[in-house]
């Protein structure tokens, strides 16, 4: 998977405008011939261990175990890789592949800024001009990450449109390559948009899946019984899920953000409570109205805070190999600050709902089992939103 | 004969280059659109193509998706949208109504109600931005069952084989984007245009008409000159844009502009 068009059984596909289908051909066509060269693979393996400083360790998280007093929990640590989370993995990759393919200008989308850095954190190691499109709305959520944007000389372009968070940012991305597509190459920090992103961002960041298979054998002498990652547009999902896909006894767990609740309408859980449409590329689950518009969608998190996901987790999602569970902002909270307290990591607003949910599961689990969870990255960025919620001034 | 064919027929037969406004339905009030639409014709409007406003027009410019958002302010769908053209139809039974949008409002009303539903309503053409003849294999032929012309884009970047496969989906005519980039965007290389619809004849006996980048009688006439019809849709947006309460002015602007481009396509 996916098939020559991309498409993950009824997902996926290539639903754009005309103008975007030479330049998607043209990608697709390079990204297949570098994928299996090995100098590009040399390339790219390097930069991922001198650079983000892979492996990133698989962490047996002991105190946290013995509280909840179930299964053994294991922390993949993405938090740990250069620039703070998994999206620079996949940054590098894609960065690389511009080069080869001849391109000058780097563009993409960002929600919490973590791809946004990510990738204005690649283009200036590669000499590379780059523009980050990211909803208003997140500008005023995520200011430090919008600085180190601008620090690292990137132009961030805050999107006034429609929703004013990610979605919106993703649109005006694709109106900037639409326009600019000579000499432009579009970094999608997700495993979302047409063919052949979904399959190509999954690759670059099946690393995290493929270490920690090796690591939780070193460590555990054998595979864990499940996986846990939070899913937005899904990438840290993907990269932990894939290489265990054919694993049929290890359990695969996705969690969305149910916001504040899904029976309340304010979520972000496409899996959990959407239906399937065509949004940004690809036929996936959606959040969206009975005329086909999309909603607008609900979380704390700014990284989740997406209406739709990859299309190769709504395939998963109704072939039923992984299950999609979703854990509201207060879950996450605590989720936050039980990981911070009784480990001393402070993760992610989105990594928290991965925390969540692996709270709920452990202590249903027995204590010879094991749980890999993605710690897709950390938590700095979020603390000022931390204090916000919690009524502190900083 | 479809009503597109019987349009560009008879308009050939005269000598005359179609001139395609386009308007997005529901923008800024559903009331206007119907008496809009009327008065388009009245200013020599050819065919006309309304807009199905999306929440994400990703491959519109910041003036169209601003009439998709004052559309959508009054939850304008779909459903609305046919019963303004089985409105418009009452009194109208010649000139080609296209719809213009993006996929998902039809995937969501499922795509044989669509089509049923589109042809008894009296709609003639559907271009759907987002989907390429590629993902077309289950709506297309529904479309061609219900006597809708599925009116497909070529773009700058078309390489030939894909204009090859366009012109074998197409029917009714070929809308050529005249520019890389989103609608509404700014210069125009007439002899470029030339130069590629003349590589389009190659491949296509279909009309060809010219989008994006088309905002006054000059370049209307400097397009018609070389295809067979001329979009405008930004530019009559704007008229909309400049005074969004008053409906009366925003028909006799738009129809003035249109009426405008007429003369300059007929002189």
């Amino acid at each position: 998977m996916p098939d020559a068009a991309g498409h993950f059984g009824a997902y996926g596909g290539r639903f754009i405008a005309e103008t975007l289908m030479e330049p998607i051909y043209q990608l697709e066509q390079a990204y297949n011939s570098l994928k299996n060269d090995p100098k590009f693979q040399a390339e790219f393996d390097y930069d991922l261990k001198h650079y983000v400083g892979r492996p990133s360790p698989l962490y047996f998280a002991e105190r946290l175990t013995r509280e909840l007093g179930g299964a053994k929990i294991f922390l993949k640590r993405e938090d740990l890789n250069h620039t703070g989370a998994h999206k620079i993995n996949n940054t590098i990759g894609q960065a690389i592949l511009a080069k080869h393919m001849g391109k000058t200008r780097i563009i993409a989308e960002t929600g919490a800024g973590q791809h946004g850095v990510a990738s204005a954190t690649i283009a200036a190691r590669l000499g590379l001009e780059c523009v980050v499109y990211m909803g208003a709305e997140d500008v005023k959520r995520q200011a430090p990450n919008v600085f180190r944007m601008k620090l690292l000389g990137a132009t961030v372009v805050p999107v006034h449109s429609g929703s004013k968070t990610l979605k919106d940012a993703l649109n005006e991305a694709m109106r900037d390559w639409v326009t600019n597509v000579d000499n432009t190459f579009y970094i999608i920090g997700t495993v979302a948009g047409p063919h052949p992103y979904p399959a190509m961002v999954r690759d670059f960041q099946s690393v995290i899946g493929r270490e920690a298979r090796q690591q939780i054998l070193e460590q555990d002498g054998r595979l864990p019984d499940a996986l846990v990652a939070c899913v937005g547009g899904g990438s840290n999902a993907i990269g932990l899920f894939h290489p265990f896909l054919a694993d049929e006894s290890v359990a695969i767990y996705g969690v969305e953000a149910a916001g504040s609740g899904i029976s309340t309408g304010k979520h972000a859980a496409p899996l959990t409570a959407g239906k399937s449409g065509v949004l940004h590329g690809n036929r996936t689950y959606l959040m969206e109205d009975d005329n086909g518009q999309i909603i607008e969608t609900h979380s704390i998190s700014a990284g989740l805070d997406y209406p739709g996901v990859g299309p190769e987790h709504s395939w998963l999602k109704d072939l039923g190999r992984a299950q999609y569970v979703a854990v509201t902002d207060a879950q996450a909270m605590e989720g936050f600050h039980t990981l911070t307290r009784k480990e001393g990591i402070i993760p992610a607003l989105e990594s928290s709902h991965a925390m969540a949910y692996v709270m709920e599961l452990a202590p249903k689990m027995p204590k010879d089992q094991s749980i890999i969870m993605c710690l897709s990255g950390r938590g700095d960025k979020d603390i000022n939103t931390i204090a916000r919620l919690e009524g502190i001034t900083l | 004969m479809s009503r597109i064919a019987a349009c560009f027929q008879a308009l050939q037969a005269q000598g005359k280059t179609a001139l395609i406004p386009y308007v997005t339905a529901g923008d800024p009030h559903p009331s206007i659109t119907v008496p809009l639409m009327h008065q388009m014709v009245e200013a020599g409007a050819s065919i006309i193509e309304l807009g199905v406003p999306f929440s994400d027009p990703m491959a519109d410019g910041p003036t169209i998706q601003l009439a998709h958002e004052r559309s959508l302010v009054h939850n304008t769908s779909l459903t609305d949208i046919l019963a303004m053209v089985k409105e418009f139809r009452q009194t109208n039974q010649t000139t080609p109504v296209v719809l213009m949008g993006y996929l998902n409002p039809i995937e969501m009303m499922g795509y044989e109600a669509f089509a049923k539903a589109a042809q008894a309503a009296g709609v003639d053409g559907v271009l759907t931005v987002d989907l390429p003849p590629e993902e077309g294999k289950e709506v297309l032929p529904l479309f061609k069952t219900h006597g809708l012309d599925p009116i497909f884009l070529v773009a700058p970047t078309t390489p030939a084989h894909r204009m090859q496969a366009i012109a074998e989906a197409a029917s009714g005519f070929i809308y050529y984007v005249s520019l890389k980039g989103v609608t509404g965007a700014n210069t125009l290389d007439t002899a470029e245009v030339a130069a590629r619809l003349k590589q389009m004849r190659e491949y296509t006996q279909l009309p060809l008409g010219v989008g994006f980048g088309i905002k006054d009688a000059a370049t209307a006439k400097a397009v018609g000159q070389v295809a067979d019809a001329v979009v405008v849709g930004s530019a009559l947006i704007k008229q909309v844009e400049a005074t969004p309460d008053d409906h009366t002015a925003i028909i006799k602007n738009i129809s003035g502009l249109l009426a405008s481009m007429r003369s300059a396509l007929d002189a």
